[in-house]
């Protein structure tokens, strides 16, 4: 089971810019990688990242096999109402993943 | 040159103290790598092998085959473990041979949980490895070549002064003589192995000391001993003693 | 001075793989894929920061952050951002869409780099415009390409 780890800060004033710093555990095969006997691991990505939040989008990745192992990213976003951030996620075989914090505004 | 000193000095010691041979100074493994891998060890949030300590804390909560859990006897953070880590490899009575952390986390699967073992690079290994690993990072290690220890670190000593591969190389060639040169655009380390289990960005996962230690023996052209042989285990138990006083970094990070 | 020495040993040590490498994987036209992108609109050159170590230990995993210095403002924003390696398999790294609630068009990820070459990074902004500039790395170990043991 895929993992991922979401940090937004707990608190922020509103209109303030925040930093989300997001690590998804995800092996971004490549399809270029062989196994011991010679075979090529399908490629499998999380081709599709996005990140919602006050009830819209703020920030979308679509992401190829140029992302490194275990996907990283680190954005910003104005912080207007108390709430979640959410992520979610989809990979090439259509595995889904969803990560989520709350953020309090005042 | 300071090779030759070395074993020089080791004929004279003889059958004194279990004195391994030390770098000077001391140098740990990030000393060798790029800045940004440094600033990736020290983030707790962006260095994955923080991944692997996450998933290690959750089967350290789940229930064995037998429905024990690790936590029942180490705590549900594994506060018991705290420093464990610092003291491997050693003389596990039980089992009647020096192990590893790796050994003696399955050996505890097998014993207390009811499992069929934990098989070496596995994920439930790493994971578990990884997380207790890390409850002692900071610490110093603390290995003893004494005592019931004393044979297998003898024979790890002796594996760290042999040439072998067709390269015709041993450890202390490189991790003695000539560490901080580079090779193949790389710094030479001195070959501690406090980082490990670490994520080394070749694997683009985290893996095991004795997986670091196998793709050595890949480089010199040599036979790859498996993971958790006896031979890997005497040499991380040499190689223990000879970074001592060094802090645990578990989960490394590794270019 | 020593960093160029350093550079150029290893360059002679490892010459004949780089040049394999290269070989094997040629500079592709990210011209194109940027035309197809802008509409056959020619991107303004500059206005954007890229973070990129020179060297990369490991083209598995190489630190990668992109700023551009908007308001950000609904009049007046950064809407996307596009990334290409021109010697990677596929020269498409990924593509970034800031929303409305975004703050900053300010990512930091981690890339992978086949071999040596130029990271090309297109901005596309509000009113149509788009700017575009390009980095040399240097990359030590190669990712795709080479296995690790």
């Amino acid at each position: 089971m895929a993992i991922a780890r979401l940090q937004v800060p707990a608190t922020a004033r509103a209109g303030e810019a925040v930093e989300v710093r997001l690590l998804v555990q995800h092996p971004m095969e490549t399809g270029f990688r062989r196994e011991a006997d010679g075979r090529a691991v399908p490629m499998n990505v999380v081709n599709r990242l996005s990140v919602t939040y006050g009830g819209e989008e703020v920030f979308r990745a679509e992401m190829g096999s140029g992302i490194a192992a275990n996907p990283y990213l680190a954005f910003w976003i104005v912080a207007k109402s108390s709430g979640e951030v959410v992520v979610e996620w989809v990979d090439d075989k259509g595995d889904k993943g969803r990560v989520a914090q709350p953020i309090a505004v005042s | 040159m300071r090779a030759f000193a070395v074993l020089a000095g080791l004929v004279v010691l003889g059958a004194a103290a279990a004195e391994p041979s030390r770098p000077s100074p001391l140098k740990p493994g990030p000393d060798f790598q790029s800045a940004d891998v440094r600033a990736l060890q020290a983030d707790d949030f962006a260095n994955p092998g923080m991944l692997w300590v996450a998933k290690g804390r959750d089967r350290f909560r789940a229930k064995g085959a037998n429905g024990r859990r690790c936590a029942d006897c180490h705590g549900e953070e594994g506060e018991a473990l705290r420093g464990a880590a610092t003291r491997f490899p050693k003389h596990d009575g039980a089992l009647g041979r020096v192990t590893d952390l790796a050994g003696r986390i399955d050996a505890c699967d097998r014993r207390h949980r009811g499992g069929a073992g934990l098989a070496r690079e596995s994920d439930a290994l790493l994971e578990l490895e990884t997380f207790v690993a890390n409850l002692s990072r900071g610490m110093a290690l603390a290995v003893s070549p004494e005592g019931s220890a004393r044979g297998a670190w003898e024979k790890g000593r002796d594996l760290y002064f042999t040439r072998i591969g067709q390269l015709n190389l041993a450890c202390t060639h490189c991790h003695d003589a000539r560490w901080g040169r580079t090779l193949l655009a790389e710094p030479i380390s001195q070959g501690h192995p406090t980082g490990w289990p670490a994520y080394r960005l070749e694997w683009q996962a985290v893996g095991s000391l004795h997986r670091r230690l196998r793709a050595c023996f890949f480089g010199v052209r040599a036979e790859q001993p498996a993971a958790g042989s006896d031979e890997l285990v005497a040499l991380e138990l040499y190689l223990a003693t000879r970074a001592k006083g060094l802090p645990v970094e578990a989960p490394g990070v590794r270019r | 001075m020593k960093r160029r020495a350093f550079l150029g040993t290893a360059a002679l040590l490892g010459a004949s793989s780089v040049t394999r490498a290269q070989k094997l994987l040629p500079a592709q036209d990210v011209g194109a894929l940027v035309a197809r992108i802008t509409g056959g609109a020619v991107p303004e050159r500059g206005g954007i920061e890229v973070e990129l170590p020179p060297i990369a230990e490991n083209g598995n995993s190489v630190p990668f952050r992109v700023r551009v210095p908007s308001p950000m403002s609904a009049a007046d924003r950064v809407t996307a951002l596009h990334v290409f390696a021109e010697r990677n398999p596929r020269p498409l790294v990924a593509a970034f869409h800031f929303g409305p609630g975004a703050a900053k068009a300010d990512v930091a990820t981690r890339i992978r780099l086949a071999v040596e070459q130029k990271v090309t990074v297109l901005a596309s902004l509000s009113g149509g415009r788009w700017r575009l500039v390009e980095r040399p790395v240097l990359v030590t170990a190669a990712a795709c390409i080479d296995e690790g043991v």
